[in-house]
């Protein structure tokens, strides 16, 4: 996913003068290419992410597009309060890109997990959440986030995704983007999840049952159109996310439910409302949280019995 | 526009600031009053800007970072043409124009939305940085509290400034030596302030805020580093018994206050 946004940025770039990168210190082997082409548009502010967040701010109020990069908790929490007036509030064409989705950075520790930034940012008026699920989303985000008024958060895997979106599919921030076709549940996911998301469903259709997988890739403002047609159905929901299960796509789709008033089977799959003491891989503390296919699909296999 | 002129436009601002803090039972008169010298000189004086063309590309930038200051700044924006002064009824009153902190959707003139501190400084190396970039000679103005620089974002933003040597760029730190609890110093020292600048690699001036001689001149001085105008002011100046008293960072006046204080002002 890194790799796509940054090669689709030089793509832009090259006709498009106003946007301009900021990292706090972080991308190194990333931005190298981007800043030999476009050096005067490319800014290490070094390690201080409220002064970054600033100066990007600075530089769209002059009519710039600027993409600040670093990992998650560092680009979103540390300077949440500056992301809040400057961004949120003053509606600037600020967009957030924070690499590590999830647990990501596995071994690294909890400190550079992100399981909590899609809440906070959800709850910021004006804010766009996109959250792609593999480098094709990544690399139509990026070409819309050119023309879109407003800050923007990308919530990045780091890379390596394949590309899952069949050919042909169309994409617009705020639409539901189906990945699979199916007709007995409907499993909504978002961003880095995705390759378990791809093994649960050929598990389920190896039982028989036949999933709806979709990309929920913007968060907010959220595709509440294709969540209702679904609904109406009423075959079971569930949902995934690498992400604490209080506030992100689980939440979402549970908080619609309720209004709505559907009776409806409904589950979210998310990570538990703690962090991650372990020590291990990505892989591995996903297993810890209940997160690979395999148990997903015998809870799921539960759920309908 | 010489001193005299600037004065009486300095007293009509002070006058406006009592009644609006007055009829909007607003908090934050004294630190209002602190800045009304520094904003009459960079708006009548040194500000390259245009009322009927408030967004113009090249215009210079003036962001008040400490924004619980906004009367002031409403005051003078009105005085300057940027909206008609009847709007100065409308603030911080039920179904208001203007808000107690900076809102930048409320009024023209206005560049940033603020009100919690620190976040100013770095908006305006961020329009610097864009003023270099795309060759415009416009000049950043930021002003903030002397308790504001408690904020660490303020001192990311110093240390950066500094290294990058943006000469487009001054800070004014409006020195007046009360914050929130208590005597600024006596809360944390700042000082030696000018020293800590001048080793962050920016250029100090210090001089007495209320002064419109000083005040120019530290503005029109040219140097190659960014440069701080440490101003010393005095909280509440101009109206005896807010002078230098932390209150007036909380009370708004009474009738009998306003009163009193306008007779002050004549």
């Amino acid at each position: 996913m890194r790799t796509t946004l940054v090669k689709t940025l030089i793509e832009l770039a090259e006709k498009e003068e106003k946007i301009f990168v900021i990292t706090p210190d972080l991308g190194f082997s990333v931005w190298e290419e981007f800043e030999r082409r476009f050096p005067e548009r490319f800014l290490n502010v070094g390690i201080a992410e409220a002064n970054a967040i600033g100066i990007a701010t600075g530089l769209s109020l002059c009519g710039k597009i600027v993409y600040v990069y670093s990992i998650i908790p560092f680009v979103t929490m540390r300077p949440f309060e500056q992301i809040r007036i400057e961004l949120a509030y003053m509606k600037t064409n600020v967009r957030i890109v924070g690499v590590g989705a999830g647990v990501t950075y596995g071994a690294q520790g909890a400190t550079h997990h992100a399981i909590e930034d899609i809440a906070i940012m959800r709850a910021l008026p004006n804010m766009l959440i996109f959250s792609p699920c593999d480098p094709w989303e990544v690399e139509q985000g990026v070409r819309a986030s050119l023309n879109y008024e407003g800050p923007i958060y990308f919530r990045l895997g780091k890379k390596g995704e394949p590309v899952i979106t069949p050919v042909g599919n169309s994409f617009s921030f705020g639409r539901a983007n189906v990945i699979r076709r199916g007709r007995d549940v409907y499993i909504l996911f978002t961003g880095n999840i995705a390759d378990e998301v791809v093994k649960l469903y050929s598990l389920l259709e190896s039982k028989g049952i036949s999933a709806e997988v979709v990309s929920m890739h913007t968060l907010k403002p959220f595709d509440y159109e294709y969540l209702d047609k679904i609904l109406k159905t009423g075959n079971p929901v569930f949902t995934i996310e690498e992400h604490s299960i209080i506030g992100g796509l689980g939440s979402i789709v549970a908080e619609y439910i309720a209004e709505a008033g559907y009776k409806v089977r409904f589950k979210r799959f998310g990570i538990p409302d703690q962090y991650a003491h372990w020590v291990g891989s990505q892989k591995y503390i996903r297993e810890r949280f209940g997160l690979l296919a395999e148990k997903m699909f015998g809870k799921i296999c539960e759920y309908l019995k | 526009m010489n001193y005299l002129d600037l004065s009486k436009i300095v007293q009509d601002i002070r006058r406006n600031i009592l009644y609006m803090n007055n009829r909007g039972r607003a908090s934050h008169t004294g630190s209002a009053l602190s800045i009304v010298e520094l904003l009459v000189v960079l708006y009548f004086k040194i500000l390259r800007i245009d009322p009927e063309n408030p967004y113009k590309s090249n215009r210079d930038r003036f962001i008040l970072s400490k924004a619980h200051a906004s009367a002031a700044l409403y005051a003078v924006l009105a005085k300057r043409g940027f909206f008609s002064e009847e709007w100065l009824k409308k603030f911080h009153v039920d179904g208001g124009m203007l808000p107690g902190h900076l809102d930048k959707t409320s009024a023209p003139g206005i560049e940033v939305s603020a009100g919690s501190l620190g976040h100013g400084l770095s908006i305006g190396i961020g329009m610097a940085l864009a003023g270099k970039l795309d060759k415009s000679d416009y000049k950043v103005y930021v002003l903030c509290g002397d308790g504001e620089i408690n904020e660490g974002s303020i001192w990311e933003g110093i240390l950066f400034a500094g290294a990058k040597k943006l000469d487009n760029l001054t800070l004014i730190i409006d020195y007046n030596k009360w914050q929130a609890y208590g005597r600024t110093n006596e809360v944390i020292n700042l000082e030696p302030l000018s020293l800590k600048l001048k080793s962050f690699n920016w250029y100090p001036v210090e001089i007495d805020g209320h002064s419109f001689e000083e005040i120019e001149d530290a503005l029109n001085l040219k140097v190659s580093q960014p440069k701080a105008i440490i101003a010393h002011t005095i909280k509440g100046k101009g109206i005896s018994f807010m002078e230098d008293r932390l209150e007036w960072h909380y009370k708004s006046p009474s009738e009998e206050e306003l009163k009193k204080a306008l007779e002050e002002l004549e």
